[in-house]
C-alpha cells in the first residue's frame, strides 16, 4: 500500500482504534490527535516528493473495484489536490485539539467521525476515477451531517437537514451527468470506464457540453457556495461544533471550487466558456452580497459564514479568468481562506467556550482582558482582509490580476469588495475587542491557555509564511495550472 | 557601493526586527530598555541611510541609483514582483527624513509616553511604522510599495486607536483605515493597469518605457494611482479621516500624520513622475485637487478650536501645496516642500503635544493663553515652526513654499498660483490665531491648572530644539537659482527644462509672499490680542458662513447622509431582511414544505434512516449504470 491509499486508510484505522480502545475522552482524544498528526506528516512527505514540473497526476495508484462497470480505485494528485490534501491534514489535528474540552458527550463517536470525515475528504481530493470521486463526495455528507446533528447547537436538526438536502440536490444532477458521460465514453471507445484521464478525450458537441457543465456546476455551486444557493451555509456554521465549522469552512467549501478545476471545466471547456459571463457575474455578486450580509450580522459565526461567501466569490472569479495568474491566485486563496477562516472559527469557538454566546453585542473591550487573544485575532483578521505581507493578499491580488487581463469589468467590481471586507471585519473587531469592558461578564475572562495558543500559532506562522514567501507554494502549482488553462482555453483549437 | 548595497535591506529590517522583539517581549524588557531599543533601531537605520547617501554623493550624476534584488516575491504566469529595493536621490533623501525626523520623534515619545501603561506596545507600533514607511520609500516596484503603503495604513489604524478604551480614538482609527481602503482600491487597480500596459510593475523597467505608450492608457493608470494618493495624503474628497486621526497621541500625529505617512501620496506621484509627465490632463487634475484642497483646509482651520485639529487642517492644506507643485510639473519643488514640511509640521505637533502635556491633555485653545512664560522653550520652538510654516525668511518654508508658488507662476498656472498665495494669507492668519490664543495674553483656564503648568522633560525639549534647528537650516538646500535639492533630484524626476524668466518678477512675487504672510499674522494679532471683541462681531455678522466653516463644510454629515446611511439601509433592510431571508431562504424552505406535503403520500416508504436513503440513491445510480451498460452492449 503506498502513500495516497495510506492517507485514506490511516484515519480510518484511527477511528477503529477509538472504537476498540473505548470511548472515554482519555483514550479517544490522543488516538485521534496522533492519527491525524501521522496523516499530516505523511502528507508533508507527499509535498516533498511532488514534482511541480510534471502536469500529470502523480503518485497514481489503481486497484480494480467493479471491473464489470470499469470502476476502479484510481487515485492520484496534481498541484491543486496536493494543497487541498495538505490543508485538510493540517486543519484536522487542529480541529481535534480545539474539541479537547468542549466535546463532553459521546466523545469516542465524535472523534471517530472526525477521522472518518478526514478520510472521506481526502478521498474526494485524490480520486481520479469519477465514480470513486462521487462516492467520496456523497459519503462525506454523512459524518458531517452527524457532527452537526448530534453535537450542534439548538437548531442543529434544521441546519443539518438543510445542509444535507442542499448538497444532495446539487449532487443528483451531477450524478446524472456522470452516468451520461460514462455512456458516451462507452460508445466512443468501446469500453466503460470512469477514468478521468480517459474522459478528457471525450468528443462532445458544444450544446451537450453546456448541459453537462451545468449539471456538474449545480453540484459545485451549492458547495462553494454561490449566491443564491448559499443559505444553507450560515445555518450549518452557526449550529455546527467548532471542529465542524473549521472543516466545513476550511475544507468542504473548497471541494466545490476543486470540482470546477478538476472536473467541470477541463471536461467541458466549451460549456464553461459559454457560461463564463454568467458565472463571473454570480461570483462578483457573491463578493459584494456576502460582504454586505456579513456587515449586518449580530452573530459572529454568521458573520464569518457570510464572509466565506464573499471570499469564495473571489476564488470563482480567479478560476473563470482562465488566466494562469488568476487561477493560481484562486487556488492560493482557497488555501489562505481555509487557514484564516478556519482560524476565525477556532477563535470564535474559544470565546464561546468562555461565554456561551456568539453575539457580538455581548462583547467589547476584550483586548484589555485577553490581550493575546485580541492580538492573534487581529492577525487572522488582517489575513482575511488581504493585508499585503500576509497570505490573503497574494491570492486576492493574483485573482484580480488574472481577471483584469481577461474579464476586466468583473475585476474592477470585485476590487470594490475589498473595501467592504475591511468595513465588516474592522467593525466587528471594534465591537468585540476595543472600547471599555462594559459587560461585567467579560471582566474575569482568562486569556488563551497553552493548548489554545498551540492551536493558533501554527496557523499564524503559515499565514505569515505564505504571505512573505508565496513562491514555495505557487511553484508547485505551475504545471497543473498551465495544463488547466490550456485545456480551458485552447481545447478544440478555439480561441 | 558593494557593501553599502548589502546594507540597504537592513534599513527597513532593523526597525522591523525591533518591532517584533517589542511586540513579543516588550513587557519583559521594561520601559527603559524598550525605549532604548526602539530609538536605537531607528538611530541605526538613520546612520545607515546617511552612510548610503554619503557614498551616493561620491558617484557620478545619473548613476546614483542602486538596486538590490532580494528574491522573487510573487511570481505567477507572466507576472513577477521582486522583493527589491532601490536607493537613489529620491528614496535616499526621503529615507533620511523618515529615520532622522523619526528618531527625534521617537526620543520625544520616550518622555511623552513615559506614564502610559502600554509603553512597549506603543514603541512596537512606532518601530513597525518606521519599517513599513521605509519599505514604501525604498521599494523598487509598485507592488512592494503597496506592501509598505498598507503597512503604514495598518500602523496608522493601530496608533490612532492606541488608547483603545477611548471610543473616539477607536472610531477615528477605523475611519482612517476604511477611507484609505477606498484609495487603496484605486492604487491596486492602478498597479493592474500599469502591468497591463507595460507587462511589469518595476519602476526601473516601466518608467523608461513611458514615452512609447498611448497617453489615454497612461492617463487611466495615472488617475487610478492618484486615487491612492488622495486617500493616503488626505486630499479632497478623501480628506475626512485626517482631522479625526488627531485622537491618537501627539507624537503619532507628528510622525505619521504630518511628517511622513501622509506625504506618501506625494512621494508616489513623484516616484512615477515620468508617467504623469506624459499624462498632462491627469497632471493638471493633480494640481487642481491640490490647490482646492489647500484652500479648503486652510479655510476650515480658521474657525477650529482644537490645537491639533487646526494643525491637521494645516497639514491637509500643506499637502495640497505639494500636489499643486506636482501638478505644475515641479516635482523637485514638491519633494523640497515635503522635506521642509516634515521638520516644521512635526515640530508644530510636538509643540502641541508639549502644551497638552503641560495642560493635562487639554487641547482646546480657548482654555489656554499666556503660556509663553510657563513654557518658554515650547514657545520659542513654536515661533520658529510657525514662521517657517508661513514662509518668513530665512526659515525653511520661505524657500520651499516660495519655490512651489514661483513654479506655478512660471509655468503659467496663474490661477493655481493665486490660490496658493491666498492660502499663504489664511495659513498666516490661523497660525497667528493659535499663537495669540495659546501663548500670548492671559491664561483662561482654572487656577489649579495654572499652578500645575510645567515645561516638558529634557527628552522632549531636546527633540523640539533639534527640529527647530532643522526648520531653520533645511531650507538652504533649495535656495532659488542655486537649489541643490532640485538639481540633485532632476535626473530622477521628469523635470522640464526651465525657460529663463524675469528675475524682477520673481523677486517681486517673493516679496509679495512675505508681505501677505506678515499681513496674515498681524491681522490675527489685531483680532485676538488688540480688538478682542471683533472676531465675535465678525462671526455674528456672517453667521451662516461662520457656521459652515466651523462645521467643516458639513462634509462628514454629507457623507453620512449620502453614503453611510443608505449603505447600511441597503445591507440591513433591503438585502438581509428582504432578499436573503424573506425571498431566497424562504423560497428554498417553501420548496421543502411542498416536497414534504407531497411526500405525505409516499411516507410509507420512509424509514427515517439516512443511510437507507443513501443506499437507495447509490442503488438507483448503479441500476441506471447497469442498464446503460447492458443496453449498449
Amino acid at each position: 500500500m503506498s502513500l495516497l491509499t495510506f492517507l485514506i486508510v490511516a484515519p480510518l484505522v484511527g477511528s477503529i482504534l477509538i472504537g476498540i480502545l473505548g470511548r472515554r475522552p482519555g483514550s479517544s482524544r490522543p488516538v485521534a490527535l496522533v492519527s491525524s498528526l501521522i496523516v499530516f506528516v505523511l502528507s508533508l512527505l507527499l509535498w516533498v516528493r511532488f514534482d511541480p514540473s510534471q502536469p500529470d497526476y502523480q503518485f497514481v495508484e489503481s486497484y480494480q473495484w467493479i471491473p464489470s462497470l470499469g470502476v476502479s480505485f484510481l487515485v492520484g494528485i496534481d498541484g491543486v489536490s496536493l494543497f487541498m490534501v495538505l490543508l485538510t491534514t493540517f486543519l484536522t489535528p487542529l480541529a481535534v485539539l480545539a474539541s479537547w474540552d468542549s466535546i463532553e458527550e459521546k466523545t469516542g463517536a465524535f472523534y471517530a467521525l472526525i477521522l472518518i470525515l478526514e478520510s472521506l475528504i481526502l478521498g474526494v481530493f485524490i480520486a481520479v476515477d469519477v465514480f470513486l470521486f462521487y462516492v467520496f463526495w456523497e459519503a462525506m455528507l454523512i459524518p458531517m451531517y452527524l457532527l452537526i446533528g448530534v453535537w450542534g447547537g439548538e437548531r442543529r436538526i434544521y441546519a443539518a437537514i438543510k445542509f444535507f438536502l442542499f448538497t444532495m440536490g446539487g449532487s443528483i444532477l451531477m450524478l446524472v451527468a456522470i452516468i451520461y458521460c460514462y455512456h458516451v465514453h462507452d460508445l466512443q471507445s468501446g469500453g466503460g470506464s470512469f477514468d478521468l484521464r480517459l474522459w478528457q478525450g471525450l468528443v462532445l458537441g458544444s450544446g451537450l457540453q453546456r448541459w453537462l457543465f451545468l449539471a456538474f456546476f449545480a453540484a459545485f455551486a451549492v458547495k462553494i457556495p454561490l449566491v443564491p444557493l448559499h443559505t444553507w451555509l450560515p445555518d450549518a456554521h452557526v449550529e455546527a461544533p467548532t471542529a465542524g465549522s473549521v472543516l466545513l469552512a476550511g475544507v468542504l467549501l473548497k471541494m466545490g471550487a476543486y470540482g470546477l478545476l478538476r472536473f467541470a471545466i477541463p471536461l467541458f471547456p466549451e460549456g464553461a466558456r459559454a457560461y463564463a459571463p454568467l458565472v463571473l457575474t454570480i461570483a462578483v455578486i457573491g463578493i459584494v452580497y456576502g460582504a454586505l450580509m456579513a456587515l449586518v450580522q449580530s452573530d459572529i459565526k454568521r458573520l464569518v459564514a457570510y464572509s466565506s461567501v464573499s471570499h469564495m466569490g473571489f476564488v470563482v472569479l480567479g478560476i473563470f479568468s482562465f488566466d494562469i495568474a488568476g487561477v493560481e491566485g484562486a487556488i492560493f486563496l482557497m488555501v489562505s481562506h481555509g487557514l484564516s477562516t478556519g482560524a476565525l472559527f477556532l477563535l470564535v469557538g474559544m470565546i464561546y467556550e468562555r461565554r456561551h454566546t456568539r453575539l457580538i453585542s455581548e462583547f467589547g473591550g476584550l483586548k484589555r482582558v485577553m490581550p493575546l487573544y485580541a492580538s492573534l485575532f487581529l492577525v487572522v483578521l488582517l489575513s482575511s482582509m488581504g493585508l499585503p505581507g500576509l497570505n490573503g493578499f497574494v491570492g486576492e491580488f493574483l485573482v484580480l490580476l488574472g481577471a483584469f487581463q481577461t474579464a476586466r469589468p468583473y475585476a474592477v467590481a470585485g476590487a470594490g469588495g475589498i473595501v467592504l471586507t475591511a468595513i465588516y471585519l474592522l467593525w466587528m473587531y471594534k465591537r468585540m475587542m476595543l472600547g471599555e469592558v462594559d459587560n461585567p461578564a467579560n471582566l474575569g475572562l482568562r486569556d488563551l491557555s497553552r493548548r489554545e495558543t498551540a492551536i493558533l500559532v501554527p496557523i499564524v506562522i503559515l499565514i505569515v509564511w505564505m504571505g512573505v514567501a508565496p513562491g514555495s507554494f505557487l511553484r508547485s502549482l505551475d504545471g497543473t495550472v498551465e495544463l488547466f488553462v490550456s485545456r480551458a482555453t485552447d481545447a478544440f483549437g478555439i480561441e | 557601493m558593494g557593501t553599502a548595497s548589502r546594507l540597504l535591506p537592513l534599513i527597513p529590517l532593523i526597525p522591523a526586527l525591533s518591532a517584533l522583539v517589542l511586540a513579543v517581549a516588550g513587557r519583559r524588557l521594561g520601559r527603559s530598555s524598550s525605549g532604548r531599543l526602539a530609538c536605537g533601531a531607528v538611530g541605526v537605520s538613520f546612520a545607515l541611510a546617511v552612510i548610503g547617501f554619503a557614498s551616493m554623493l561620491g558617484m557620478a550624476e545619473g548613476e546614483r541609483s542602486v538596486t538590490v534584488g532580494l528574491f522573487d516575491w510573487i511570481a505567477a504566469g507572466s507576472f513577477t514582483a521582486k522583493a527589491a529595493l532601490v536607493f537613489d536621490p529620491l528614496s535616499g533623501i526621503i529615507s533620511m527624513v523618515v529615520t532622522g525626523v523619526g528618531l527625534l520623534i521617537h526620543v520625544y515619545s520616550v518622555g511623552y509616553m513615559s506614564k502610559d501603561k502600554d509603553f512597549s506596545r506603543f514603541f512596537a507600533y512606532f518601530n513597525f511604522f518606521t519599517a513599513s514607511m521605509l519599505l514604501l520609500v525604498l521599494s523598487e516596484n509598485l507592488l512592494l510599495m503597496f506592501v509598505g503603503w498598507e503597512g503604514v495604513g495598518l500602523c496608522s489604524y493601530l496608533l490612532i486607536g492606541f488608547w483603545f478604551e477611548k471610543k473616539a480614538a477607536v472610531d477615528a482609527g477605523m475611519k482612517a483605515l476604511i477611507v484609505n481602503r477606498i484609495g487603496d482600491v484605486g492604487f491596486l487597480l492602478g498597479i493592474l493597469m500599469t502591468f497591463l500596459i507595460f507587462g511589469t510593475v518595476s519602476f526601473g523597467e516601466f518608467l523608461p518605457l513611458v514615452p512609447t505608450q498611448d497617453t489615454a492608457l497612461l492617463s487611466v493608470s495615472g488617475i487610478l494611482l492618484f486615487v491612492g494618493a488622495i486617500g493616503k495624503s488626505a486630499q479632497i474628497p478623501l480628506c475626512i479621516w485626517l482631522p479625526d486621526a488627531m485622537e491618537g497621541p501627539a507624537p503619532v500625529s507628528a510622525y505619521l500624520h504630518a511628517a511622513t505617512m501622509v506625504t506618501a501620496g506625494v512621494y508616489m506621484v513623484a516616484r512615477t513622475a515620468p508617467l504623469y509627465a506624459e499624462a498632462p490632463l491627469i497632471l493638471a487634475l493633480v494640481g487642481v485637487i491640490g490647490a482646492v484642497t489647500a484652500l479648503y483646509a486652510s479655510t476650515i482651520a480658521l474657525a477650529q478650536d482644537d490645537f491639533k485639529r487646526i494643525l491637521a487642517y494645516s497639514t491637509i492644506s500643506q499637502l495640497g501645496y505639494m500636489f499643486l507643485a506636482c501638478g505644475v510639473g515641479a516635482f523637485g519643488a514638491a519633494i523640497f516642500y515635503l522635506v521642509t514640511h516634515a521638520f516644521f509640521m512635526a515640530l508644530l505637533f510636538l509643540v502641541a503635544g508639549s502644551v497638552m502635556h503641560a495642560m493635562a491633555g487639554e487641547s482646546d485653545i480657548r482654555k489656554m493663553g499666556g503660556l509663553k512664560d510657563k513654557l518658554p522653550i515650547t514657545y520659542r520652538t513654536f515661533v520658529i515652526a510657525a514662521l517657517a510654516l508661513v514662509g518668513i525668511p530665512p526659515l525653511a518654508g520661505f524657500f520651499s513654499k516660495g519655490t512651489v508658488l514661483w513654479s506655478a507662476f512660471r509655468e503659467g498656472y496663474t490661477l493655481l498660483w493665486a490660490v496658493g498665495v491666498a492660502g499663504v494669507f489664511l495659513t498666516a492668519f490661523y497660525i497667528g490665531r493659535v499663537w495669540a490664543l495659546v501663548f500670548e495674553g492671559r491664561f483662561r483656564g482654572r487656577a489649579e491648572e495654572l499652578r500645575r503648568l510645567h515645561e516638558s522633560p529634557p527628552s522632549m525639549i531636546w527633540s523640539l530644539w533639534l527640529l527647530a534647528a532643522g526648520s531653520v537650516v533645511i531650507g538652504f538646500i533649495g535656495i532659488p537659482h542655486a537649489s541643490w535639492i532640485e538639481r540633485f533630484l532632476a535626473p530622477y524626476l521628469a523635470v522640464k527644462t526651465v525657460e529663463p524668466s524675469s528675475l524682477a518678477v520673481e523677486v517681486g512675487l517673493t516679496l509679495l509672499n512675505i508681505a501677505v504672510a506678515i499681513g496674515g499674522l498681524l491681522l490675527a494679532r489685531h483680532l485676538y490680542l488688540v480688538d478682542r471683541a471683533l472676531p465675535e462681531r465678525v462671526a455674528a455678522g456672517v453667521a451662516p458662513l461662520y457656521r459652515f466653516i466651523k462645521g467643516k463644510f458639513w462634509i462628514d454629515e454629507l457623507y453620512d447622509i449620502l453614503l453611510v446611511r443608505p449603505f447600511f439601509f441597503l445591507s440591513r433592510v433591503v438585502l438581509w431582511r428582504l432578499v436573503d431571508k424573506a425571498i431566497v431562504d424562504a423560497s428554498f424552505n417553501g420548496v421543502g414544505r411542498v416536497v414534504r406535503l407531497s411526500s405525505e403520500v409516499l411516507r410509507l416508504s420512509q424509514v427515517g434512516n439516512l443511510r437507507f436513503y443513501l443506499f437507495i440513491l447509490f442503488g438507483g445510480a448503479m441500476a441506471l449504470v447497469g442498464w446503460m451498460v447492458l443496453g449498449s452492449a
